[in-house]
């Protein structure tokens, strides 16, 4: 499989999209990931609506579902997930940007829902783990990382399959460099890449053409 | 005595066949459960107040304010006044409260007063450690002046890694709750049998009153068998807090202080040889540190065991949390050191070292399997085409090489007991406590079990990971598939052994003449004559079958459990 095959494709990753790299370059001020959503983010920031100390309605907009919440605004994405709901896939590693654990889509970009406030993520539509498999039949990129084995303890891969939606959905032909740099945002202690690097082309193959994406 | 040994390679269905995790899609959709992952209405969570210093006093604890901060239920002090903290990250107090926010909240409330004193952290210039490096004396083998006068080429370096951290995905900690005389734990461990007695050591509570249970672990790597006194404050907070359950997991930086530390390995070696590649002497003084303790001593030199040696191993304590142990404790240290330096050695013979290694294996404790490791090593590295000698890479800063280095590790199978259902209806349970750190563990343990009762994996239901269960080892030191398989194995066979006693009778041939093969019991090689498995085990009645199998490592009779894995 390789880019050239598909004119649609860009021949590298938009933007050389590499969320490690990009990291590296800007410095961490964001959960969110790859220059288009900072500018969007920047757009979107509620000017002079300032909320707190104390807690504040919050409606979270979950794999289509919304819910109601009453925090704190400094409650980070990850947390309420996690300890507000009952979202427990995306996992809370680093807490500080650096392994993906906890990326989550949010309005089709890849983001570390640990650096992501949960107030800034209102009106926006939030993908997790929970909701990419439907009626009982597991998602592509799911059944990929099955198939190849791409998981050991398996605590990192949430992040890694969120990634991986998120990267073939903008990216549906990758080469294998390009599936490695659009994942370098994640890591695993186990050292499952090489059964990953098979996953991701497959589920790209099986995704291809909008099914079951 | 039953037969317990595995069944020749040409009749296996399950084993050695590719088979995919049985757990896979669980993990890759999200669904399974870590004890990180625990939500419950009325869950607390705990956090914990650490020391800044490397070496200190506590003068004073103030936990007032803490303890006004909205939605915390419990302070505890940990490290009363007049304790001496010999390392950052040591655990001074503890809260639990509502929500994360308000314990972390409260952690930063607790007013604590050092007294600082010297420490010492980095242990890399041994000539800096003084008195906390203690040497462990001169050994000697063979005559090693004599060997490095006579040698053709010696060379001489210092090699070194420092400590490494543990960071396993999911941090270290735990849920728990203490109500009344009982104990409900949900621990991150690789330790679900044992985890319980240590618990009940240290809280002085009956150990048959602490259940345990743990479905997934976020990664463990040898760093995560003992309760930790983390795990034991949950508990006291979770009491103090009127019994609710306590989630505490240790943040990143707190984690990379205290919950692993992979002991260092630094040493000076000079080591010596003849022309044609063959190692004559080895010299070294050590040292490393795995904090206060001290730390490892690596096994040098590591695999060679050269005829002519001195060595000494200097254990130097820093003031940096416990030393872990970290897949073959002390092996990599070792590995590392023992192998560069061998390679120095080759470099400065000029020669290949490949053939050095080969020329050498008679030194190790299995020639013939390293000799065949490195045939097929250079075979698939194509080490005779990429590899060159040292200072012939392309110019500019970037240079390639080739190295290689060989290891060893025990292995073998640990303590584990297994329990084997049959129940009259045809469905099969197969329980142990045992834990499957993602190593493929409930994988293995099905796949022998629907080996030995030929049936598919899917008829097996397989139960692990709570201390109800038979008791299965720790899984350290690569013996789980060694353990579960043979104790698996001898539970399930007891268990068919039962049954053809039962279907004996109405199918006109003795039980030891029976066998069971793709779901069905048949008398053997006649598949004419048979059963299938459901109408087999409705001639069971009401009553099912349950039978032990166990691996017992003090009495390994039936079974060897090598070649499973």
């Amino acid at each position: 499989m390789s880019s050239k095959n598909d004119p649609g494709a860009p021949k590298k990753p938009r933007n050389g999209f590499s969320r490690r790299g990009f990291i590296r370059g800007v410095g961490i001020s964001t959960g969110a990931l790859g220059s288009g959503l900072l500018e969007t983010a920047a757009h979107a920031a509620p000017a002079g609506n300032l909320a707190g100390p104390g807690a504040v309605p919050v409606t979270l907009k979950i794999n289509g579902k919304p819910h109601n919440l009453n925090i704190e605004p400094r409650v980070t994405l990850i947390d309420a997930l996690r300890n507000r709901l009952d979202y427990t896939g995306a996992k809370k590693v680093c807490d500080r940007a650096t392994c993906g654990a906890c990326t989550v889509i949010m309005d089709g970009k890849v983001v570390y829902s640990c650096t992501v406030l949960a107030i800034e993520a209102q009106g926006k539509d939030i993908q997790t783990i929970e909701g990419i498999s439907q009626n009982g039949k597991l998602h592509p990129v799911s059944v990929a990382f099955v198939n190849h084995d791409a998981q050991q303890c398996g605590y990192c891969t949430p992040g890694f399959v969120m990634a991986t939606k998120g990267f073939l959905d903008k990216h549906p032909n990758p080469t294998l460099e390009e599936a490695e740099k659009g994942l370098g945002g994640n890591l695993c202690r186990c050292g499952t890449y090489v059964g990953m690097k098979k996953a991701v082309l497959e589920a790209a193959k099986e995704m291809k053409g909008g099914r079951n994406a | 005595m039953p037969e317990y040994s595995w069944p020749p390679m040409e009749k296996r269905r399950v084993l050695g066949k590719a088979t995919k995790r049985l757990d896979g899609a669980m993990k890759s959709t999200g669904r399974a459960k870590y004890a990180s992952d625990f939500t419950q209405k009325d869950l607390l969570f705990g956090a914990l107040v650490t020391s800044p210093h490397a070496h200190a006093r506590v003068t004073s604890v103030d936990t007032s304010d803490a303890e006004k901060v909205p939605g915390v239920t419990a302070v505890r002090v940990i490290a009363s006044p007049g304790t001496e903290l010999m390392w950052a990250g040591q655990e001074v107090a503890s809260v639990a409260a509502n929500t994360e926010e308000a314990a972390k909240d409260a952690t930063r409330k607790v007013k604590v007063q050092y007294e600082v004193l010297p420490h010492l952290v980095r242990e890399d210039d041994l000539s800096k450690a003084g008195a906390r490096a203690k040497s462990a004396g001169e050994q000697v083998k063979g005559d090693p002046d004599k060997a490095f006068q006579e040698a053709d080429a010696t060379v001489e370096g210092r090699y070194g890694i420092p400590v490494i951290t543990h960071c396993c995905l999911e941090p270290h900690g735990n849920v728990i709750e203490w109500k009344g005389d009982h104990i409900n734990f949900y621990p991150s461990t690789q330790n679900v049998s044992g985890v319980g007695g240590d618990l009940s050591n240290s809280l002085k509570i009956p150990a048959a009153n602490i259940h345990v249970n743990m479905q997934y672990i976020g990664g463990g790597f040898g760093s995560k068998f003992a309760t930790d006194l983390w795990g034991l404050e949950a508990a006291r907070l979770s009491k103090a807090s009127g019994g609710r359950p306590v989630k505490l997991f240790l943040d990143r930086a707190t984690e990379l202080m205290i919950a692993g530390n992979r002991p260092s390995g630094f040493a000076n070696i000079k080591v010596a040889g003849k022309k044609d590649g063959t190692i004559t002497a080895w010299q070294s003084e050590s040292w490393s540190t795995g904090g206060i303790g001290g730390g490892g001593s690596p096994p040098i030199p590591y695999v060679f065991d050269i005829p002519n040696q001195r060595k000494n191993h200097t254990a130097v304590a820093t003031n940096c949390g416990g030393v872990r142990a970290w897949r073959a404790p002390n092996h990599q240290q070792a590995c590392y050191l023992t192998n560069t330096a061998l390679e120095d050695l080759a470099a400065k013979l000029n020669l290949d070292p490949l053939e050095v290694f080969d020329k050498n294996l008679g030194m190790t404790a299995r020639a013939e399997v390293y000799r065949a490791q490195l045939k097929k090593g250079a075979e698939l590295i194509d080490w005779q085409k990429l590899w060159h000698p040292r200072g012939q890479s392309s110019s500019g800063p970037v240079k390639r090489g080739l190295g290689l280095a060989i290891s060893t590790w025990g292995g073998g199978g640990h303590n584990s007991q297994c329990r084997t259902n049959i129940h009259p209806d045809g469905t099969v349970e197969v329980e142990l406590c045992s834990q499957d750190l993602g190593t493929g563990t409930r994988t293995v343990i099905t796949m022998v079990a629907a080996e030995t009762l030929g049936l598919p994996l899917g008829a097996i239901t397989l139960k692990i990971g709570d201390s109800a269960l038979p008791p299965s080892g720790p899984s350290g030191g690569s013996t789980t598939v060694g353990g579960v398989s043979s104790s698996t194995r001898k539970s399930t066979v007891n268990a068919l052994d039962k049954l053809f006693e039962a279907v004996a009778s109405s199918m006109g041939a003795p039980a030891d003449q029976l066998e069971a093969v793709d779901g069905r019991i048949q008398v053997k090689g006649n598949s004419a004559k048979s059963l299938t498995w459901k109408a087999a085990c409705q001639k069971l009645g009401v009553n099912k079958i349950s039978e032990m199998g166990e691996n017992n490592q003090r009495h390994p009779g039936g079974l060897n459990s090598s070649g499973v894995g």
